[in-house]
């Protein structure tokens, strides 16, 4: 079943053209993973599809809504497509665990009745942020931060701020998560356990994976689906097997000395 | 260390150099209005004071750089918990000397009216705090909201007759009333384009305060704003028909110590408020929004996260307590005019929520006193006064950018929070 | 319609001096992202020197007025770029790198020193000085009205179109202009091939003051009085000169600061003179919510 359909989606930054009419799908309960060479249009994609951008022309259809038509945080309020960044956007002076409060602001700003319902303290507030900590203290869980929770984000080492950005975003109880680079400058054993949190999000949250991602070993081990971008268009489309032989793909990777062959 | 020293000496030689340049046109010459114009009258020995000082100054400062040299530091590290008791048993300590200080011997009028101008900038600098030391907007143009403040109690006294305690809740109302109608178009400006439009602003309501002459009064303010009474009973020494003064309710002596430590306790209740509600609000949702966003805007907007309704609440919550402020400052002066909202009264609460350490409610408390008694005790200096204050901000900024107490406490753990 | 032209030859002459203080901002936050808040004391330095230099020229018996105009000029540049990097070495350079808001404080800590450093130095009266460049050229005369430019308008003008020329020449084509804009670029990589980075951002702000100290000699010659608090209205002006002309942008900032000029002028003709620098600040705020980016400035595309 399809999850999210981009249809003809261009992006112009005055002159230049980021993604040139660029259309496919992603399906639910699949890590689509899109690659390309450095400057494809990759996190301009992310971009539009997250509304940090607003598309020159096309359609980003997710459901019945139209995320070219949504801003800024309505998307992932509403439309519930969370995300994370490609140099880490963590809370830096703030705790890990408060890092994972914020991310259930909408739900926990519901229950403090706007604010006025928290101030005097009433029980459905406490409720609310009872279970909000005991979400954030089971991904912390799984994240292996939990021994952290108090310390400063700012502090972690870089593979843990990574891990708890997936794990920030997760908590706003998303429906497809996108991740910008999550594998970039993680060590081998660092990006296995990568690996196995995408998998195990996908398995046990039941949530779609769009992903950008240079880390052939992640792209190839655990996506079901490849999308090619090249000067912002699609060049290939399939699955890890198909996309390795596509003539292509390989073209446009190798075929130009200065590509990005990753 | 020859070669050392020669470049020390080089470098010395150059800031002197640049002492000199800057000295000699404006501390060399003084201009002096004379019968037929200006005349000059020459002042090269301070210059040569002047150029010698820093010569020698840059020379030392060359020579041992580690023990001079300012440099950025931040907090130590102790625990947190730890730290947090400490910060627990200060805060209390204040409050109880604060309760007990009108009976303290040495509590005269002049020391319980010192103690509620530092209490008045200190409840504007806990306000001010929601804004920029929480939400990390900077807001030049606090001076507005206090006015507005001010001007709805002196004015609502002036034609509608209202008292202070009908015209608190207005003053505090107008303000955060017309902070969101000037939050809801800036809000979304970046940081420092936003400090400028609230400059602005705040010069506009100066302005207009000083122009709309037939109501606010103008240039000459507005006087003959009447003092609270207490729940109705004044502090007065003879009164009309009908009304007990406070002397005779508690059957005690007349003294006009009462009413000032009748204003001192308004003033230390207002300022224990704040300080309460931004307490509890910081561990509210929309608290911690404030702070994420005052972190990073855009990962706020990736997780859902309104920023414009955040700010505008945050500003909307500062400007009100500013309005607060103000009807009290117009009760205590009985006198308010446009001289008294000027940008250097913005620049001072602001000078105390940053040299407080953003963000710290306790530093806060420490630099109003810092900035409000050190020029009292210094009065001879009292010319000198605003050139230090300027040289102490770019000081502190560059000693400390991260302020007296510069230590964030958590505002929840799984230690002991919701868990 | 005369009394139209005159105010805008008024309006004219006005926004050239808030467009040379305009630049100071606009190339300041170019390269450094800061506002520098004391740039309008700057100016009111500048000011200073140019009233201590005439004083001085005419107790010396120097009476030429173009010598003396020339000679007040290049010593109110030379000390005022004095200036201009004592604030940048002192206040703003140990911040390079601190978080966005020390800078910016730290700037108005010295706007607060400078007016009080010069009110001490030189008293807090207002300082005026005999009309040096006087004369006018009658435009347009009817029954009542004259319309006239005077000789002083002629030279603010003028002077400020050569210093754009000149200016735009320094930024485009000489080794500092590159270096100037690489910085603005990104000055992480400047560094690594070999630009100064500290040199250049020294040499921007003594340009800005350079040109602030331009508009205040030619205030000084213009009005004939100065105090030590005439830096805070006309940098706060200049600055929504910089935004309105779209900050960054060398012909937003004159562009803008001509705007602001002729919006006074002709606010305090038509409406009333008490409410110009409302006007000025509404407008400054509408730009600021219809065109954040001004109207000269390059859509800002946030990064992400």
């Amino acid at each position: 079943m399809t999850l999210l359909k981009v249809e003809n989606l261009t992006m112009r930054f005055g002159g230049l053209t980021a993604v040139d009419d660029l259309s496919f799908t992603a399906n639910a309960g699949d890590i689509t993973a899109i690659i390309g060479p450095n400057g494809a249009g990759k996190t301009t994609v992310f971009n539009c599809i997250t509304g940090f951008y607003k598309p020159t022309r096309g359609r980003i259809g997710l459901g019945a809504l139209d995320l070219a038509q949504m801003s800024g945080h309505t998307i992932a309020a509403n439309a519930r497509v969370a995300r994370t960044f490609q140099n880490i956007r963590l809370f830096p002076r703030m705790t890990v665990l408060e890092n994972l409060i914020v991310a259930q602001h909408n739900k926990l700003m519901r229950a403090s009745g706007f604010t006025l319902a928290g101030l005097f303290g009433l029980p459905g507030y406490r409720q609310a942020e009872k279970a909000a900590v005991e979400k954030a203290k089971a991904w912390l869980d799984r994240i292996d931060l939990l021994g952290r929770a108090d310390d400063e984000a700012g502090n972690l080492p870089y593979g843990a701020q990574r891990r708890l950005e997936i794990a920030r975003a997760m908590c706003t109880d998303p429906v497809l998560l996108c991740l910008d680079e999550p594998a970039a400058g993680l060590n081998a054993r660092e990006s296995a356990e990568l690996n196995r949190l995408l998998l195990d999000i996908r398995q046990r949250d039941g949530v779609s994976l769009l992903l950008i991602e240079h880390d052939m070993n992640v792209v190839m081990g655990i996506s079901d689906h490849i999308v090619v971008l090249d000067y912002g268009k699609r060049i290939a489309d399939g699955t890890p097997a198909e996309i390795r032989a596509d003539p292509a793909v390989i073209r446009a990777y190798l075929g130009e000395p200065e590509g990005d062959a990753a | 260390m020859p070669r050392a020293n020669a470049a020390a000496l080089k470098d010395a030689g150059i800031a002197g150099f640049v002492a000199l340049m800057l000295a000699v046109p404006l501390v060399g010459f003084r201009t002096i209005e004379g019968p037929s114009g200006l005349t000059l009258q020459t002042r090269f020995d301070w210059v040569a004071y002047g150029v010698i000082a820093v010569f020698i100054g840059r020379l030392l400062l060359n020579v041992w750089p580690n023990t001079w040299r300012l440099r950025p530091q931040r907090a130590q590290q102790t625990s947190n918990a730890q730290h947090q008791t400490t910060m627990k048993l200060v805060a209390l300590g204040g409050v109880g000397f604060a309760v007990a200080l009108p009976f303290l011997p040495f509590a005269d009028r002049y020391v319980v009216d010192l103690a509620i101008t530092v209490l008045i900038y200190i409840m504007l600098g806990w306000g001010l705090n929601i804004v920029v030391g929480l939400a990390g907007l900077l807001d030049l143009g606090y001076v507005a909201f206090y006015a507005v403040g001010a001007y709805s109690f002196a004015l609502g006294a002036q034609y509608w007759g209202l008292n202070f305690w009908e015209a608190l809740p207005l003053a505090g109302a107008l303000a955060a009333m017309l902070g969101m109608l000037l939050g809801f178009p800036v809000l979304r400006l970046r940081g420092d384009y936003l400090a400028i439009v609230t400059l602005g602003f705040g010069e506009m309501i100066r302005l207009l305060i000083i122009n709309l002459q037939g109501f606010t009064g103008g240039p000459n303010g507005v006087s003959g704003i009447p003092r609270p009474s207490f729940f109705g009973f004044p502090f007065a020494r003879e009164v009309e028909d009908g009304v007990m003064p406070f002397h005779e309710l508690l059957g005690i002596e007349y003294s006009t110590q009462h009413r000032f430590i009748f204003l001192y306790f308004i003033i230390l209740v207002l300022a224990l408020i704040t300080n309460a509600f931004t307490m509890r609000i910081r561990k509210l949702p929309i608290g911690r929004a404030w702070e994420a966003l005052r972190e990073d805007e855009i990962a706020c907007k990736a997780l859902g996260i309104n920023p414009t309704n955040t700010k505008l609440t945050a500003f909307a919550i500062g400007a009100m307590f500013g309005g607060f402020a103000g009807a009290f400052f117009a009760t205590r002066q009985g006198f308010i005019s446009p001289e008294s909202f000027n940008f250097l009264e913005s620049a001072f609460i602001l000078a105390i929520v940053v040299l407080g350490g953003m963000g710290s409610q306790t530093g806060i408390v420490i630099a109003a006193l810092l900035l409000v008694v050190l020029p009292e005790v210094g009065r001879e200096f009292a010319e000198f006064r605003m050139l230090l204050f300027g040289a102490a901000m770019i000081a502190i900024m560059v000693w400390r950018p991260y302020g007296l107490l510069s230590r964030r406490a958590p505002t929840i753990t799984l230690g002991s929070g919701g868990a | 319609m005369e009394y139209f032209l005159q105010q805008t030859i008024n309006g004219i002459t006005l926004g050239a001096v808030y467009g040379l203080i305009a630049i100071g901002y606009t190339m300041v936050y170019g390269i450094v992202g800061m506002i520098n808040f004391a740039h309008g004391e700057i100016y009111m330095i500048g000011a200073f020197v140019a009233v201590i230099v005439f004083t001085l020229l005419g107790m010396m018996g120097v009476t030429w007025v173009p010598a003396a105009v020339l000679i007040v000029l290049v010593t109110s540049m030379l000390f005022t770029a004095a200036y201009g990097w004592a604030v940048e070495r002192i206040a703003y350079r140990p911040l390079r790198g601190s978080f966005r808001l020390a800078p910016l404080i730290s700037a108005i800590g010295m706007s607060i020193f400078l007016q009080n450093y010069v009110q001490l130095l030189q008293g807090a009266r207002v300082k005026s000085i005999q009309p040096v460049v006087t004369g006018a050229i009658p435009l347009i005369e009817t029954g009542h009205f004259q319309v006239a430019v005077t000789y002083i308008q002629i030279l603010i003008i003028v002077l400020t179109v050569l210093l754009m020329i000149g200016f735009s020449l320094l930024i485009t084509r000489t080794r500092f202009g590159r270096a100037q804009r690489a910085c603005e670029q990104d000055q992480t990589m400047a560094a690594l091939l070999g630009i100064d980075v500290d040199r250049t951002i020294s040499m921007t702000f003594m340009i800005g003051a350079i040109l602030a100290a331009v508009a205040g000699v030619m205030v000084t010659l213009y009005y004939g009085v100065v105090d030590f608090f005439i830096g805070f209205q006309a940098g706060l002006k200049a600055f929504a000169a910089a935004v309105l002309g779209g900050i960054g942008s060398l012909p937003g900032a004159m562009l803008g600061g001509f705007l602001i000029g002729l919006v006074e002028a002709y606010w305090s003709a038509y409406f009333s003179i008490e409410y110009k620098d409302i006007a000025t600040f509404s407008i400054l705020i509408l730009v600021l919510i219809f065109r954040p980016t001004g109207l000269l400035g390059r859509p800002d595309v946030e990064k992400v």
